[in-house]
């Protein structure tokens, strides 16, 4: 009931693939998703193993409400030990992949080895085969789904796929399914692509009951309408979620320039409402809004650039429309290296989906690289050419594509900023947690944020703790460490159901307890589904200790920690990370090494 | 106004309906030679694999559906028509009156001239009556025999493999459904029989059967002799004209009729599985021994007996089988027509393939392997004449777009 | 007078809530491949367009029926299989020239659009309204039946 109780392993070493029941006693301690799948990739592997060795464990992993009718229900979460960061990587992506991994009856897709040869999974249902996919490697992701489409003649596949950013070991490549939606960060891609697996394709028809239907479709119903009513859910559904960039221009919390800033004056011409303007010869970016599997939302932006505009004029194949910009999309390819160029951060954004790779990072490193080359620590002898200067769009596009292709040096930007970085002798310029970029939101103004990104366990994140409101409301660190901790708990819980985080603009705990109440055996409360969470925290905690992370890494860049913001409301400010994390691990159990008490580790059963 | 139907199948009771809407005063005699109460044919193989009764291969619900229709069913055959004295003669000794005529008759199976063919043992499966012998004969483990893998006896293969005989296909065709498929999917179809354990002979010929061990011998060209104990024979079929041999109907393959399904003789229309009408894709006159056609048939003869002048733009060759599980299907064309181009997919390894013909930016033909989902939108692009526009080199390169193109066709014209 | 489903793709997000209700409804099971009604995708997603049987006056399918499986709900206007009369053979699925009657494999009986007994669940999930159940005047059906009536009615020139 809800779970598929079934998970089918593949070891891609053996060409052999089983199907195993699922370990209810672990579904009902971390119920699905990211916790469930940490659990099985804590009992498949060695922490310590090298993220892109047969070692490494990669598992795709739907929650026990993916699949179902309620809201955003088509999440699916990439848990793997993660090449960026050498930490437990877990990425999240919605698009209807997910939902169809769990019609086709299977909770958890576990990958183990590597392939001797490039090859693909074709799953319908009971029916698994690995296929070969030599004629695939090379390929990009929008070919490679219609490749397989085509050679099953089945147009209701749903693929999973890497591009050759994936296949060459990009650090920030990502998992794309469904054209454009990812499961982006931590370098999930690669890890695929070392297994020298290509694509995940799959059919289901088995479907997916719950426990009790009556109760589930009437706690589903009144979640819809709560969600359908709320302020939150109207602005996602109307600006995306680029409605952000405003909110972080007017407040000083938008990283400009690799951080040396945290306004842009662009900001206008690349934010949501740009978007939606038309420009004067007529053309306007954004076409309509699609949603995710099960979703009510449709935050998920359509986009199209314009045909005339440099960067496609002569290539009629980018005249389609495609997953358009999202805010991560637009301030890493915006504000972070200071484009303002909409259709070039567009075309980037098509690049990141059509190659495999995560926009964060990739934006990031390029801000790196652009830092470095400013300094003069690179020039164009190093950059192919390309002056790779704050504000060009043409470096942007071009290094992206070069990334996706791994040519030229797209070869060096595709280690990512901390090994980039340090390899021209300047560390410092990466601004990374854990070796991972960060979100567009700078913890300078946003101190709780700070908090999470250097906490986070796969690296700097805005998506695994929710201090939003605490940090728009007040600019220091204190009183941060008990929120944050609370709300990684809660979205460690959130991301293990299969629903989406951003229902949150309606929804509080209450509102996923009575849907995973009537949806799932045993009787679910508040306080078992946050400790659902809490224990997902500590187990991703013990993986990255195990795998030889310390609290050390439990830190920020000197440039946040050092250097005061120079605008905004936390102008002059520097983020307060020493305050904030000592009183963090208090409550969090820790030791003040960071590690879980013997205490904390016996309560949530580890 | 008087009506009389000879025969009913579909073709005559779908008349006799639409007659009784369309013409409520008339009086409507449908004449019948079979036992049972119309019924279907395409139900017989599932009344052979028990998942039906009797009852449930009936045209129609309700015992006294026709009575309340005041359409008087007669279980009798017709001997002659005079055209003249509009009169049909009944082997019962009577004979029918009529102002306006359906000759709706179908057809009847038919054995090639093979010696040992009329022994005991050697089965049509062509009626209710033949499926009952048939039944009777293929209990499971006998072996089993069936002549023929066209359309009708890949229709049987199917129930007799189901109830587990010992089955052994011979087809005289270089493949299998030589009509219904081309060489890629009646290899594949082969393939997929034998995978299950139906032997198949392609290109092979019966020369002789006979009595042997209280069984029956069948004797191959090929020299190979076969033991049995149940021939089903299923080589072909062919039109019930024989008592219209001495009127002015003209017959080729079969009741000659124009778009109005009416025959060379004033009042005397024709339906069914015995006309000869015509054809959508090359507007010749064909037999279309379908289901489809025969309802399309039944209702326009009618509403044109009735006094109308409704006009039968042509019928569209197609079928559907489902052979052991493998579905297949066949649209108009499908081996293409002059001047035009062909797009496949073929996946040989999962019995799945597309043949799509176009003419122009126009689909004409069809043949689909393992599509089981919106296979109608194909006869839909057939028989509206769409014009592909920009979808047809897409569908050139990948004949799977066929519901996208469908879709966006159909929508810029809406 | 009848009600129709009204299709709007233009509001269509393809979040298949609909598929979800239509097999919950009828199949007990949240089965987006048991759903009668079907979201196709084009141009990465530009347009999804809501396809399902428009219960054509036509009625290729219950014509073509050889066993009379198919009958007309006088109530919904809703041309219904009854699974327990249908053999399977396919026929209407070949017939139908909309192709909105389609053969699952799991039953061997064929599936279509029954309006839900005239409470269509497709409707009242959509979230965007892409999907209403109105007065069929409103639907623009018309167009839909003008095409429908093309199928047999063109000239075979």
């Amino acid at each position: 009931m809800s779970w598929q109780k079934k998970i089918l392993r593949v070891n891609l070493s053996e060409g052999s693939s089983s199907i195993e029941p699922l370990n209810m006693e672990w579904a009902k301690a971390y119920l699905g998703e990211r916790g469930l799948a940490s659990k099985y990739l804590m009992e498949s592997m060695d922490p310590k193993a090298d993220a892109m060795s047969p070692e490494n464990v990669l598992i795709f992993a739907t929650g026990p409400l993916t699949g179902t009718m309620a809201s955003t229900s088509g999440r699916y979460a990439v848990v793997t030990k993660g090449p960026l960061t050498n930490a437990i990587a877990c990425s999240n992506s919605g698009g209807k992949f997910g939902a169809e991994l769990k019609f086709a009856g299977y909770d958890l897709l576990i990958l183990e080895g590597r392939a001797p040869d490039p090859v693909y999974l074709h799953i319908v249902n009971d029916h698994v085969e690995i296929l070969p996919a030599r004629e695939l490697w090379g390929c990009t992701v929008w070919q490679t789904e219609e490749w397989i489409k085509a050679r099953h003649q089945n147009p209701l596949l749903k693929i999973a796929s890497i591009g050759v950013a994936g296949e060459r070991g990009v650090r920030f490549a990502c998992v794309v399914n469904d054209l454009h939606r990812a499961a982006g960060r931590s370098g999930v891609g690669a890890v695929m692509g070392a297994k020298n697996l290509k694509a995940v394709a799959v059919h289901g028809s088995v479907g997916v009951t719950v426990k009790d239907p009556k109760r589930f479709m009437k706690a589903v119903a009144e979640t819809k309408d709560l969600l359908e009513s709320s302020r939150g859910r109207k602005g996602l559904t109307k600006y995306g979620t680029n409605a952000m960039m405003d909110t972080m221009q007017e407040f000083g919390g938008l990283p400009t320039r690799n951080f040396h800033e945290v306004q842009f004056e662009g900001a206008d011409r690349v934010n949501a409402r740009a978007m939606m303007t038309s420009k004067p010869n007529g053309h306007v970016n954004l076409l309509t809004n699609k949603a995710c599997f099960g979703c009510t939302i449709a935050c998920g932006r359509i986009a199209h650039i314009d045909e005339r505009h440099f960067t496609i004029v002569n290539r009629k194949e980018y005249w389609h429309a495609s997953g358009g910009l999202e805010y991560e999309t637009a301030f890493a390819f915006g504000p972070l290296v200071g484009v303002d160029d909409i259709d070039a951060l567009t075309f980037a954004g098509f690049l990141m989906n059509e190659h495999g790779m995560d926009p964060i990072s990739f934006g990031g490193t390029l801000a790196a690289a652009m830092e470095l080359y400013e300094m003069g620590v690179i020039g164009k002898d190093d950059t192919d050419g390309i002056a790779l200067e704050f504000g060009n769009a043409e470096a942007l596009t071009v290094m992206a594509e070069k990334t996706g292709k791994y040519e030229g040096f797209g070869q060096i930007l595709g280690l990512g900023s901390r090994l980039m970085c340090e390899k021209y002798g300047h560390p410092e310029i990466s601004m990374s947690v854990k070796g991972q970029e960060f979100a567009g939101y700078d913890s300078r103004a946003m101190q709780g944020m700070g908090l999470g990104y250097a906490t986070s366990n796969r690296g700097a994140c805005h998506l695994k703790h929710d201090v939003f409101a605490e940090d728009m409301e007040d600019q220091s660190g204190r009183g941060k460490a008990v929120p944050c901790k609370e709300s990684q708990d809660r979205v460690a819980m959130i991301d293990s159901t299969g629903l989406c985080l951003f229902t949150t603009a309606a929804w509080g705990v209450e509102e996923f307890r009575k849907q995973i109440d009537a949806a799932c055996e045993g009787d679910w409360t508040e306080e078992r589904l946050i400790a659902c969470g809490e224990r997902t925290w500590n187990l991703e905690r013990q993986f990255n200790l195990a795998a030889g992370l310390t609290a050390a890494d439990d830190t920020l860049p000197k440039r946040l920690l050092e250097v005061p913001a120079p605008s905004g409301v936390a102008k002059g400010k520097v983020c307060q990370l020493d305050i904030m994390l000592p009183e963090y691990y208090e409550a969090r159990g820790w030791t003040k090494d960071g590690v879980p008490s013997e205490q904390t580790r016996k309560r949530l059963g580890l | 106004m008087k009506h009389v139907i000879i025969g009913a199948g579909p073709a005559g009771i779908i008349a006799a309906e639409t007659l009784r809407r369309a013409d409520p005063r008339s009086t409507v005699t449908v004449v019948g030679d079979e036992p049972e109460p119309p019924y279907s044919r395409m139900a017989i193989p599932y009344l052979l694999t028990g998942s039906i009764g009797d009852a449930g291969t009936h045209l129609r619900r309700g015992a006294d559906h026709f009575a309340k229709l005041a359409v008087d069913i007669r279980r009798d055959r017709a001997t002659g028509v005079d055209v003249g004295d509009r009169r049909v003669a009944l082997a019962g000794g009577g004979h029918l009156d009529y102002d306006r005529l359906l000759i709706a008759s179908g057809s009847h199976a038919v054995r090639p001239p093979i010696a040992g063919m009329d022994l005991q043992g050697v089965e049509n499966c062509w009626t209710l009556a033949d499926a009952r012998r048939v039944a009777a004969g293929a209990r499971a483990g006998a072996r089993v025999v069936l002549m023929g893998a066209g359309f009708i006896g890949c229709i049987v293969l199917e129930a007799l493999a189901k109830r587990g005989v010992e089955l052994t296909v011979i087809e005289m065709g270089e493949r299998m459904l030589p009509r219904m498929m081309d060489d890629v999917g009646g290899e594949m179809i082969k393939r997929w029989c034998e995978s299950k354990g139906v032997r198949v002979l392609t290109g092979a010929r019966v020369g002789a059967v006979s009595a042997a061990d209280g069984g029956l011998e069948l004797a191959l060209d090929s020299g190979e002799s076969l033991r049995a104990e149940l021939v089903v024979c299923a080589t072909g079929v062919s039109p019930n004209v024989d008592f219209l041999a001495d009127t002015a109907v003209r017959i080729e393959d079969g009741v000659l009729v124009d778009e109005y399904l009416c025959s060379s003789v004033a009042d005397v229309y024709a339906a069914g599985d015995v006309a000869q009408g015509p054809d959508f894709s090359t507007g010749e006159r064909r037999v279309h021994a379908i289901q489809p056609t025969a309802s399309e048939h039944g209702r326009i003869a009618a509403l044109n007996m009735a006094g109308g002048r409704t006009r039968f733009r042509g019928s569209l060759s197609m079928n559907v089988l489902n052979t052991l599980g493998l579905v297949s299907s066949s649209f108009g064309l499908w081996m293409g027509a002059e001047g035009g181009e062909t797009a496949r997919a073929a996946d040989a390894e999962r019995f799945r393939y597309l043949r799509l013909e176009f003419q122009a930016d126009r689909l004409v033909g069809a043949l689909a392997l393992g599509l089981t989902q919106h296979v109608g939108v194909i006869r839909g692009l057939i028989q509206t004449r769409v014009r592909l526009g920009q979808w047809k080199p897409q569908l050139l390169r990948d004949p799977l777009l066929v519901m996208d193109a469908y879709l966006d066709c159909t929508r810029r014209r809406a | 007078m009848h009600k129709s489903l009204l299709i709007d793709p233009e509001k269509c997000t393809s979040c298949l809530q609909c598929e979800m209700a239509c097999s919950f409804e009828h199949e007990g099971v949240f089965n987006p491949a048991k759903s009668r009604i079907k979201i196709f995708e084009f141009e990465h997603g530009r347009r999804a367009i809501p396809y399902t049987c428009t219960q054509c006056a036509e009625a290729w399918c219950l014509y073509a029926c050889p066993v009379e499986a198919i009958s007309l709900n006088m109530e919904t206007g809703a041309k219904e299989v009854a699974e327990d009369v249908c053999v399977g053979c396919k026929v209407c699925t070949i017939a139908c020239p909309f192709g909105t009657i389609n053969y699952n494999q799991d039953t061997g009986k064929v599936i279509k659009c029954d309006l839900c007994g005239g409470d269509p669940q497709c409707a009242a999930a959509c979230p965007t309204g892409a999907i209403t159940y109105v007065d069929a005047d409103w639907t623009g059906y018309d167009r839909m039946r003008e095409w429908a009536q093309k199928t047999h009615s063109q000239p075979s020139a």
